[in-house]
């Protein structure tokens, strides 16, 4: 922060690596951000961008690699370490208190003290209450967070970045559930940050926002470095081509499937305050995208479809059968099946054998007199787990121990185990390699070519755009747009997800 | 106070927008809002109710003591548990602690002629601390859920005991007469030993509500993981946590001695659980972030005195568990449809703004 250390930058990284177990997640992330400047990093999901954040903000220890601040060299074990080192970082999910009042969770930790280290609350609100309007927002000071909507509660980090007075701010997509207005706001505040002289680092994937804020780009493919560009000096386009880098139809291998009759049919479902009026049809050997921004209500629509959750009113019904509402057994037995986003808290009984696991959704089937034995459930599960090409050695190998793309197609084996005619998959490739991405896409690819109607969550547009025979776009829990693949584009997709937002604002 | 105010003030805490409300009248609204307020009401219609039917409920020299010194005990471990619940944990250890300070008391007592009862009562804070340290090391660095691990202390401690009492009870006449008359004196018709339990509830009541460390407390029982993004130092706080309860614990060990004069191999069984009840029933939620120790400690003195109140009103024992039972189910499914009726209501309130 001194005059020495002036002409360095503010923050630089130098082929950081990190790794969780076999999954490397960073292979070799370089970034240098000056002061006073706003530099963006792009790429595609999976290529790296929030695990160098949780680096830098000390969530995650590198591996390897040289990380400086302000030209010293640190090593932050805490995000503790690195709020007091001036880093304010903003996650891509909020994370506050719910039961803890908004002021309290912007001062949490470094509250303002009075006589006998006593916390001044009326100075807190009083700074609360003076950053908001700093931010031209109205939120009352007082009331608890529990409650929020997600912009604000976006707002709510921003003001708690900003009252931390640091040197270097971390933005991970913090405008992905922001209206126009709002994301205008936070440009404002971050252009006079910048002006004040501090570092900005501003993740997104619209590339609109990065050309109107960002003075510097860098672009990161397959957790590697790619290249760093001023924004004057380069166009969308060639920032796309960085950004992939490869061809597209090598990675998403969709076969033409022939497509039959309405499978799945979702007449006007409605959840208050989650989800309108949706109306949808997936039909046999069709791949259907759901897509839309995070906390448009995907994954709550699929949720209610398979019935894990209530909905309202509307109905589902499976080849002309009606599913009951909040019953996921009696939609299991109508042949629908469910992959959900975490497979590994809910998809998966992670401390399980990969037979036990298979076998474990058709357990009355295969049972002889109630009971179960291992044999029966390996000669259950050893077809499938075949099939798939399921890389463990042996079928009795935990769960736990297998990389992301092995355990998600366990989980799709124990799917098809039940010999289902619809597969609802929310997020098929998240924390999944770059290799086995592939693969799985392969592999739904082939099921829809059997005739398996799939209904397939993403917020990977290429993963939509390029596995998806119809597109159907969410935004605020509102059907915005239906998309033909020929239709599917990229701007087509996000002008739908983010149109609700701008005509309400 | 009117129906309509509460709905107003109560819908006025789903906006956004700053309240127009004064400061005073909102403080007002949360006051006759909150579970303390309306829990205290069950007290004070239980007291009354107990009273009318046999007037030295209350007012006698021996019911107005009764009904202000049995509960010091129960508050004790209600408070330290309290905070150990905010914090999303629990403390099933401290009825064995209890027990084994309590005998520690008579021990030391009998092996060291004269001890002044300070030091005493010192040893049994610190000796009970530091076996709250055994819990919340356990539980900060070992990574397993506090159920698990203070369930274990919990039959180890009382092993730890069991061994060294053997078939020894302590008695009455074990314990000079300074020691017992703790738990008997009074100043103003107020006992010494509620003065106490009282003092360390404000303290620790006062520390929760306007100290860094408590408000961190709360915040790590809300959302862990969002503590430990915001660099809150979770560890240490957890152990402070688990010191404390262990500590009071230790302290109601000594008091048990001095209240009532003999320790059997059986102090101090169950009442790990009236301390939850109690957390719970004064609004405590059991998944941690929010509810006040004021709240546990008037639920240790509900817990109490019903079990007083409903002999002298003629029902029978059974009756007696099973109403304490249908409070604590009373609390938590109160909780349910608040919480419930107010994510609906946020929900609208977001469709149509």
């Amino acid at each position: 922060m001194s005059d020495t250390t002036a002409a360095a930058p503010v923050l630089e990284l130098r082929d950081v690596s990190k790794s969780f177990g076999p999954v490397v997640a960073l292979r070799s992330g370089s970034l240098r951000v000056d002061a006073g400047s706003i530099h963006a990093l792009i790429g595609e999901n999976g290529a790296g961008k929030s695990t160098l954040v949780k680096v830098v903000a000390g969530v995650h220890r590198r591996d390897s690699g040289t990380f400086d601040l302000g030209g010293e060299s640190v090593d932050f074990s805490s995000t503790a370490e690195s709020k007091q080192a001036g880093v304010a970082v903003i996650y891509q999910e909020p994370t506050l208190f719910p039961d803890l009042s908004v002021t309290e969770n912007i001062f949490m930790g470094r509250q303002p003290l009075a006589r006998g280290r006593r916390i001044d609350r009326p100075a807190m609100t009083a700074e609360a209450e003076r950053l908001f309007s700093r931010l031209g927002v109205r939120i009352d000071p007082r009331r608890p967070a529990a409650g929020l909507s997600i912009a604000d509660q976006q707002i709510i980090e921003i003001a708690k970045a900003i009252s931390l007075d640091a040197r270097l701010l971390v933005m991970d997509e913090p405008t992905a559930a922001l209206s126009g207005v709002e994301v205008d706001r936070l440009f404002a505040v971050a252009r006079s940050l910048r002006d004040e002289g501090r570092a900005l680092v501003f993740i997104s994937h619209r590339f609109d926002e990065v050309f109107a804020l960002a003075d510097t780009v860098t672009v990161m493919r397959d957790g590697s470095y790619i290249d760093t560009r001023r924004i004057e000096e380069t166009s969308p386009s060639e920032l796309v081509s960085l950004m992939v880098g490869r061809d597209v139809d090598d990675l998403f291998p969709k076969v033409p499937a022939e497509i039959g009759a309405p499978v799945l049919e979702v007449r006007g479902l409605t959840k208050a305050g989650v989800f309108h009026d949706i109306d949808l049809v997936v039909r046999a050997g069709e791949i259907v995208g759901l897509a839309g921004l995070v906390g448009a209500g995907r994954s709550e629509v699929a949720r209610a479809v398979f019935g894990v959750d209530s909905y309202d009113s509307g109905s589902v019904s499976l080849s002309g059968r009606d599913i009951k509402a909040h019953d996921p057994r009696s939609a299991i037995r109508a042949g629908m099946a469910f992959i959900p986003e975490d497979r590994r808290k809910q998809g998966l009984v992670i401390d399980s054998s990969v037979s036990r696991n298979v076998a474990g959704v058709i357990r009355r089937s295969i049972a002889k007199a109630g009971l179960i034995t291992a044999s029966m459930e390996n000669r259950a599960a050893g077809p499938w787990a075949g099939r798939l090409e399921v890389k463990t050695n042996a079928l009795d190998m935990n769960a736990a121990t297998m990389s992301g793309g092995n355990q998600q197609k366990v989980v799709i084996a124990k799917w098809l185990a039940t010999d289902p005619q619809l597969l609802i998959i929310d997020e098929p490739t998240r924390g999944i390699d770059v290799g086995t991405k592939a693969e799985v896409h392969r592999l739904l690819s082939e099921l829809a070519g059997q005739g398996l109607a799939i209904l397939m969550i993403s917020s990977e547009l290429p993963e939509v755009l390029g596995m998806a025979d119809r597109v159907l776009v969410l935004c605020e829990g509102r059907l915005t747009a239906e998309l033909d693949r020929a239709d599917a584009t990229p701007e087509a997709v996000m002008h739908a997800a983010t149109h609700h937002l701008e005509t309400t604002a | 106070m009117s129906h309509t105010d509460v709905e107003a003030s109560a819908s006025e805490t789903l906006l956004v927008e700053p309240s127009r409300l004064s400061p005073t009248r909102r403080a007002l609204g949360t006051v006759l809002r909150s579970r303390e307020l309306s829990i205290f009401l069950v007290l004070v219609a239980v007291t009354v109710l107990a009273t009318s039917k046999n007037e030295s409920f209350l007012f006698s020299s021996d019911g107005l003591r009764n009904f202000l010194l049995n509960p010091s005990i129960l508050l004790l471990l209600a408070v330290g548990q309290g905070v150990v619940i905010i914090t999303r944990n629990v403390d099933l250890s401290v009825g064995s602690v209890m027990a084994l300070t309590a005998y520690l008391t008579g021990r030391l007592f009998i092996e060291v002629p004269g001890i002044p009862v300070v030091a005493v009562i010192a040893a049994c804070l610190v000796v009970g601390a530091l076996l709250g340290l055994v819990n919340g090391a356990l539980v900060a660095y070992g990574g397993v859920p506090a159920l698990v691990i203070t369930l274990g202390t919990l039959y180890i401690y009382r092993g730890i005991m069991l061994t060294w009492a053997g078939s020894d009870r302590i008695n009455a006449g074990d314990l000079p007469r300074e020691f017992l008359r703790l738990g008997t004196r009074t100043t103003l018709g107020i006992p010494w030993m509620t003065i106490l339990a009282f003092v360390v509830l404000a303290a620790v009541g006062y520390y929760l509500h306007t100290a860094r460390g408590g408000r961190e407390m709360y915040a790590i029982g809300s959302d862990p993981d969002a503590a430990v993004l915001y660099g809150l130092p979770v560890k240490r706080r957890l152990l402070a946590a688990f010191v404390l309860s262990g500590a009071l614990a230790g302290l109601a060990g000594a008091l048990y001695t001095a209240r009532y004069g003999t320790v059997s191999s059986s102090v101090g069984s169950g009442i790990e659980l009236q301390a939850v009840a109690a957390a719970v029933i004064g609004g405590i939620a059991i998944f941690g972030g929010s509810g006040t120790v004021w709240g546990a400690a008037i639920g240790a003195f509900l817990l109490v005195t019903i079990n007083r109140a409903l002999p002298s009103l003629g029902i029978e024992d059974f009756w007696q568990r099973a109403v304490v039972g249908v409070l604590i189910l009373g609390a938590i499914v109160l909780d349910r449809v608040l919480a419930t009726r107010q994510a609906r209501k946020l929900a609208e309130s977001r469709d149509h703004s």
